[in-house]
């Protein structure tokens, strides 16, 4: 396959980090600046604007913000409590609103339980906590495979769940989103928030993986 | 719409390849492509993108469904014309728009969270407990019931108040989240502990 790639060499060119069959055209990248001039020219659009939302994806909004949710959640009872019982407020705590945060819920995993994410129709996300979703999450070949096999993808991601252990999948039809929080790692009773924050990954936030 | 953007429970899709250290954007023209169809007051958005005719809907990237729901938006809008968007050269005769979204206008909607909560009509027709049935829906329009889901029995979990609907412009009906057993969903191959929930609005629901 033409885009196949090891996966230690970073992806350096405009058709890296698409899914099977789904590489854009090569006139792609023109066409998007022959329609900013049309629009910048006609008034509809700000570049400083296009700019400042650029910004805020690629620098303030990012798996880091869910991750500090998470490590608040494991060392203060009080806010988990608050957390499971409305999160958007308690998010809100924390600094982290916005669009596709409006409705949060929390999810939260034990050893019995696991929770994954997944938005079959489109590719939903709550981007304060997560910033924008990988690339695998807004594939079909996720949005199709999530709700029918959980346990094949939670295996294309390396993690094998029990077989007595439940998994509950969360299909974000309408605008609630979801965070799962995942297990603390064993081990890991010594350590700060700081420090509990690092440990937590975006794919443990979806269910995709287990810390 | 039985669109194929309606995915859940399809095979041969592709495989999962999971990336490591994934960028935000994997190209310039990404980040200019969406900034643009999040920021242009003609929004494409997800009931554009979904009338994009299937095969290339497939066949398009996550961006190029964000490029192409704009295009078709601002056509169908008549805010820009074939002719403009072919040539990449405003018509001066066309009016120049007054509405562009600045920087600190999109910072606000990006940080701040409205809401899709609206008052209540009348009391909710389901608690949680309750068996419900999803509907047999076909609608040509715009819709949150999945195929996979409808006829199937499932259990009221929660009753989060009454949103917005997409469905019918104007219109607010109690959400609730609905969990499905993986069996009654995919038969008696599917794990007997496995579920799936979703979020669906009572118009799709009915007492099972």
């Amino acid at each position: 396959m033409a885009h196949d790639h090891d996966p230690h060499d970073h992806p350096s060119h405009g058709r890296a980090g698409h899914e099977h069959g789904q590489e854009p055209p090569a006139d792609i990248a023109l066409r998007v600046k022959a329609l900013e001039s049309l629009l910048v020219e006609k008034g509809l659009v700000d570049p400083a604007a296009m700019d400042a939302l650029v910004d805020h994806f690629e620098h303030k909004v990012g798996p880091r913000n869910g991750a500090r949710v998470v490590a608040r959640a494991w060392v203060d009872p009080a806010f988990r409590g608050r957390l499971m019982n409305d999160a958007s407020a308690a998010i809100a705590e924390l600094g982290y609103a916005g669009a596709q945060g409006e409705h949060m819920v929390a999810l939260e995993n034990t050893p019995k339980v696991h929770n994954l994410v997944v938005c079959t129709l489109c590719s939903c996300y709550p981007w304060p906590v997560l910033g924008l979703p990988p690339v695998w999450y807004k594939s079909n070949a996720y949005r199709s495979r999530a709700v029918i096999d959980p346990r094949g993808v939670l295996k294309a991601f390396g993690t094998e769940l029990p077989e007595d252990v439940e998994i509950r999948v969360w299909d974000s039809t309408a605008e609630i989103r979801y965070l799962v929080i995942p297990e603390r790692p064993a081990g890991a009773e010594g350590l700060d928030e700081n420090a509990l924050a690092a440990l937590v990954t975006r794919d443990g936030m979806i269910g995709a993986a287990r810390l | 719409m039985n669109g194929v953007h309606d995915m859940g429970g399809m095979d041969g899709l592709g495989p999962l390849a999971p990336e490591a250290d994934e960028p935000v954007f994997h190209a310039e023209w990404e980040r200019r492509a969406f900034a643009m169809a999040m920021t242009s007051p003609t929004r494409g958005g997800r009931r554009t993108m979904e009338r994009i005719p299937g095969p290339e809907y497939l066949r398009m990237s996550y961006y190029e469904r964000w490029l192409t729901g704009l295009c078709m938006a601002l056509i169908e809008q008549n805010v820009v014309t074939a002719e403009e968007l072919a040539s990449g050269r405003a018509d001066p005769s066309q009016p120049k728009a007054t509405n562009a979204v600045g920087p600190e206008q999109i910072r606000r909607t990006l940080t701040t969270s409205g809401s899709y909560m609206r008052e209540a009509v009348a009391p909710p027709a389901f608690e949680a407990g309750d068996r419900v049935r999803a509907r047999n829906l076909n609608p040509l329009g715009h819709t949150r019931l999945p195929r996979y889901v409808r006829g199937r029995e499932g259990r009221i979990e929660r009753h989060h108040g009454t949103q917005i609907y997409p469905d019918v412009a104007g219109e607010a009906h109690p959400l609730y989240t609905v969990r499905f057993s993986a069996r009654e969903l995919w038969g008696p191959d599917a794990s007997e502990r496995d579920s799936v929930s979703l979020d669906l609005w009572e118009p799709y629901l009915e007492r099972a």
